[in-house]
């Protein structure tokens, strides 16, 4: 009975919806002037960068805690921050192996080159971190151990990098007389700079690593966990 | 048409569309699929509406919320997944089975 | 109606249809395989939209690694079933 109400239920809260967004108010002009005018004082020059980075550094720094704690949550599902311990692909044929050697150095430079473009022209540090990501995915699909050679506090301390700095920062800057999460008038951009660099490469390795932690274990007949042999 | 109204009743769609998916289907996976339709159609939303003005630069705040939403959709799919294949190792199944109704075991 | 509006017609239609086809599909690979496919779609939307941050972050986390991620979920549950 309740399956009949879905389409219904969902056709209605459509319509609902489409009220809604008809209904909007007219053309504003939003909050881009505002922060055009404001580019100067952020350090960069490209305004999504200034906003992410600067202006809205708090919740960029919140989406970096919340990436840990889904990173967090899935080594728990694991029990263990070794992630050597899972099984891994076999090694690859040849046209993925030599695709693989061809590509992954590609892809780092395309990461640095999109984390330098980010300060003034589309790019940035997510970008440049999804990117890593993939290149680290696409090592453990080649048959490499990609992200599991890291284990036990260098892989802790690489994860916390990018959150950790952010707080530093936030809190650094109290101890000069600033509120927090304000940043100084004149190094801002290079501020910037150091935490998009610690915001990628933590972001890349998260990303890879949820990759490679989702897998379960195998379990075998005793139930305890093994790796693979 | 103009181009927002475009995008926007899109979007609109897009969410319906992954809403309905994610009741009606039973299966773990088509309901995680369903739940990253109904995130990009939000996102498609706040993005229509950055760009209402056509005369100006696109509204850079909504770009940054966006940017920060698809990075929280994946963590949430990844763990959605995480979880989802553990519960398809510990007990083998991979569908929220309904409860059947029956009248002698109540 | 002009070439813009055309195109931007052609593409939300291609949208719909996509994440229509990829939440119906009987087959959960080839269900995953669309919901790549619409995730590249949205890239051109992003970019439709003026948003080429979105447009990147998108193509590289929103269809790649999250379709990476449902591909291999995919292959173990199947796995598991047989």
């Amino acid at each position: 009975m309740s399956r009949l109400l879905t389409a219904p239920m969902t056709f209605a809260i459509g319509v609902i919806l489409t009220v809604a967004v008809l209904d909007l108010p007219e053309i504003p002009a939003g909050l881009t002037p505002t922060v055009l005018a404001s580019m100067e004082m952020s350090g960069v020059g490209h305004p999504v960068t200034g906003v992410l980075l600067n202006f809205r550094g708090y919740d960029t720094w919140l989406e970096v805690g919340v990436l840990l704690l889904a990173m967090q949550a899935v080594l728990l599902l694991q029990r263990s921050y070794d992630l050597s311990l899972l099984p891994s692909d076999p090694p690859a044929n040849p046209v993925l192996s030599w695709f693989t050697h061809l590509l992954v150095p590609a892809m780092v430079l395309v990461a640095g080159y999109l984390l330098w473009m980010g300060t003034k022209a589309p790019g940035g540090a997510f970008q440049a971190g999804a990117i890593l990501g993939a290149a680290g995915v696409l090592l453990r699909l080649a048959g490499y151990r990609s992200v599991a050679v890291l284990r036990g506090v260098l892989m802790r301390a690489l994860l916390l990098m990018g959150f950790g700095l952010f707080l530093v920062v936030a809190v650094g800057v109290m101890a000069f007389g600033m509120q927090f999460f304000q940043y100084p008038g004149r190094p801002a951009g290079e501020i910037i700079f150091a935490l998009e660099i610690a915001i990628s490469v933590a972001t890349g390795l998260t990303l890879a690593a949820l990759f490679v932690g989702g897998r379960p274990a195998r379990r075998h007949a005793d139930g305890e966990r093994r790796g693979s042999h | 048409m103009s181009q927002f109204l475009l995008y926007s009743l899109a979007s609109v769609a897009l969410f319906c569309i992954g809403l309905h998916g994610l009741i009606a289907h039973r299966h773990l996976l088509r309901k995680i699929v369903a739940m990253n339709v109904m995130a990009s159609g939000v996102f498609l939303l706040l993005v229509s509406i950055a760009r209402r003005n056509q005369d100006m630069v696109a509204d850079p705040v909504p770009h940054a919320m966006v940017l920060t939403g698809i990075v929280v959709a994946v963590s949430t799919t990844a763990f959605a997944l995480a979880l989802a294949r553990r519960i398809c190792l510990e007990t083998g199944r991979v569908s929220i089975e309904e409860e059947e109704e029956q009248g002698d075991t109540q | 109606m002009d070439f813009d509006q055309l195109l931007d017609l052609l593409l939300v239609t291609a949208l719909l249809g996509v994440a229509w086809k990829a939440l119906a599909s009987p087959d959960l690979f080839k269900a995953v395989v669309l919901f790549i496919a619409f995730g590249l779609l949205m890239s051109l939307a992003w970019i439709r939209l003026n948003a080429p941050d979105i447009a990147l972050a998108e193509a590289a986390i929103g269809a790649g690694l999250t379709g990476t991620l449902l591909l291999d979920a995919v292959r173990q549950m199947s796995v598991r079933q047989e």
